[in-house]
């Protein structure tokens, strides 16, 4: 099935406003491939139908399942490896000494998705700074898709998901085996905090940060839009706080207030001092 | 670096040297753990071993233990690859010294998520 240009057009304006993921032209196979799918399960006889609903009927919760369905979800627990080296070998140590008077650290994670990068810190945390356990830790973690939010809440994972990137003794310990899935065992699960957030709206009011992960989420935007959430997050962050990017993402040329720091691949800034 | 397969599977062993080539080791394999033993002694040392459970003659469970009791391998990296999912089996292997566990079935991405959680460097 075919998707018309104007049809296309309007998709992607559609999840670009609700959304701010930007579908350039030559993207039409992948919003056929997933808003079809998408048509069939609510009994419409093709894209076009979808289509046509929608403009006759724009506040109908149509809309969100398709941002729901364009959106990438794929991640992986300690995807990249890389930059929780980084977190467990240098970013937490010095913050928890920095912060030993007040005993406080505010963490937030920009685009959870299934949950596994979010619980994937929070192990990290449990296994090496059992210190951190008398500390008021508060750890947001937000994405824009509710059944991706419902996921983390939840908490349970697929053999397929269990088996990416998980260390097998962080799996046993953290996780319960249900039949053919793992759940995340109450004590980890109660470290996040789960809340819907649009990174292309006003945010919710969150705590000044000392830890931010915003990785893979970025690309999906275009630069004005990769520049205003940027400087959210600039004001967000603590002075000495620290930033994380996924692995193919940069601040060059977006923000210059941002430094990268020279942890091999891990994609950790933090604001340029001075 | 060089990594072994010890799988009852041909077709098993197969997949995962091809992975593992893909990866850029040299493979050998075995077909249960007694000549899984034989093999690591002609070649004197693997990196990495990927291990599957239930083989006839010596199963993969006390090839990790044999291992484990000879200081010479003290360093091979052991990863079960096995269709057992019960976690008293996966705690069994980690407590015998398996390094890492995978559950059947796999794909390329996760063996190589695996093998980079266990500081493997690849690609
Ligand atoms: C590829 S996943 C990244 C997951 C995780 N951070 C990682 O690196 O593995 C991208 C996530 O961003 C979310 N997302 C897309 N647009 C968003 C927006 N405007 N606001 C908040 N989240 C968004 C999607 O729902 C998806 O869960």
């Amino acid at each position: 099935m075919n998707i018309s240009e104007s049809d296309f057009q309007f998709i992607t304006k559609l999840v670009k406003e609700l959304s701010a993921i930007a579908l350039e032209p030559g993207k039409e196979y992948l919003v056929e491939s997933r808003i079809n799918p998408l048509a069939q399960k609510e009994g419409f006889a093709s894209i076009e139908e979808l289509v046509k609903k929608l403009r006759s009927e724009p506040q109908n919760g149509l809309r969100n399942k398709v941002v729901e369905v364009m959106t990438t979800n794929e991640t992986s627990f300690f995807r990249d490896i890389h930059p929780f080296e980084t977190l467990k070998n240098f970013v937490l140590p010095e913050l928890i000494e920095k912060r030993e008077k007040t005993r406080e650290l505010n963490i937030w994670c920009g685009a959870s998705s299934s949950g596994q990068e979010p619980y994937s810190f929070a192990m990290l945390i449990k296994e090496n700074f059992p210190q951190l356990d008398s500390w008021k830790i508060k750890y947001i973690a937000t994405d824009i898709s509710d059944e991706m939010l419902k996921r983390c809440r939840d908490g349970i994972y697929s053999q397929l998901e269990i088996n990416r990137g998980l260390p097998a003794a962080m799996m046993v310990k953290y996780f319960e085996r249900q039949g053919t899935e793992w759940r995340v065992k109450e004590d980890l699960r109660k470290m996040v905090d789960f809340r819907y957030t649009n990174l292309s709206e006003n945010w919710p009011y969150m705590p000044p940060m000392d830890l931010v992960m915003v990785r893979n989420v970025l690309i999906y935007f275009d630069v004005e839009m990769k520049k205003q959430i940027l400087g959210k997050i600039k004001k967000l962050m603590r002075p000495d706080g620290y930033f994380f990017l996924g692995a193919a993402e940069t601040t060059l040329n977006l923000d210059e207030s941002f430094e990268r720091m020279n942890y091999k691949q891990s994609g950790c800034y933090r604001l340029r001092q001075g | 670096m060089l990594a072994m397969v010890i799988d009852d599977s041909k077709a098993i062993r197969l997949i995962l040297g091809k992975i593992l080539k893909d990866i850029g080791f040299e493979v050998v394999d075995a077909a249960n753990g007694v000549e899984a033993m034989e093999r690591l002694k002609e070649v004197g040392k693997v990196e990495l071993a990927l291990v599957d459970w239930n083989m006839p003659e010596m199963n993969g469970y006390e090839f990790v233990c044999e291992v484990r009791k000879d200081e010479t391998y003290k360093d091979v990296r052991l990863m079960m690859v096995t269709t057992e999912t019960e976690t008293s089996q996966v705690i069994k292997a980690l407590e015998a010294g398996a390094n890492e566990y995978l559950m059947k079935p796999f794909t390329k991405e996760m063996i190589q998520e695996k093998l980079s959680i266990m500081g493997i460097s690849v690609g």
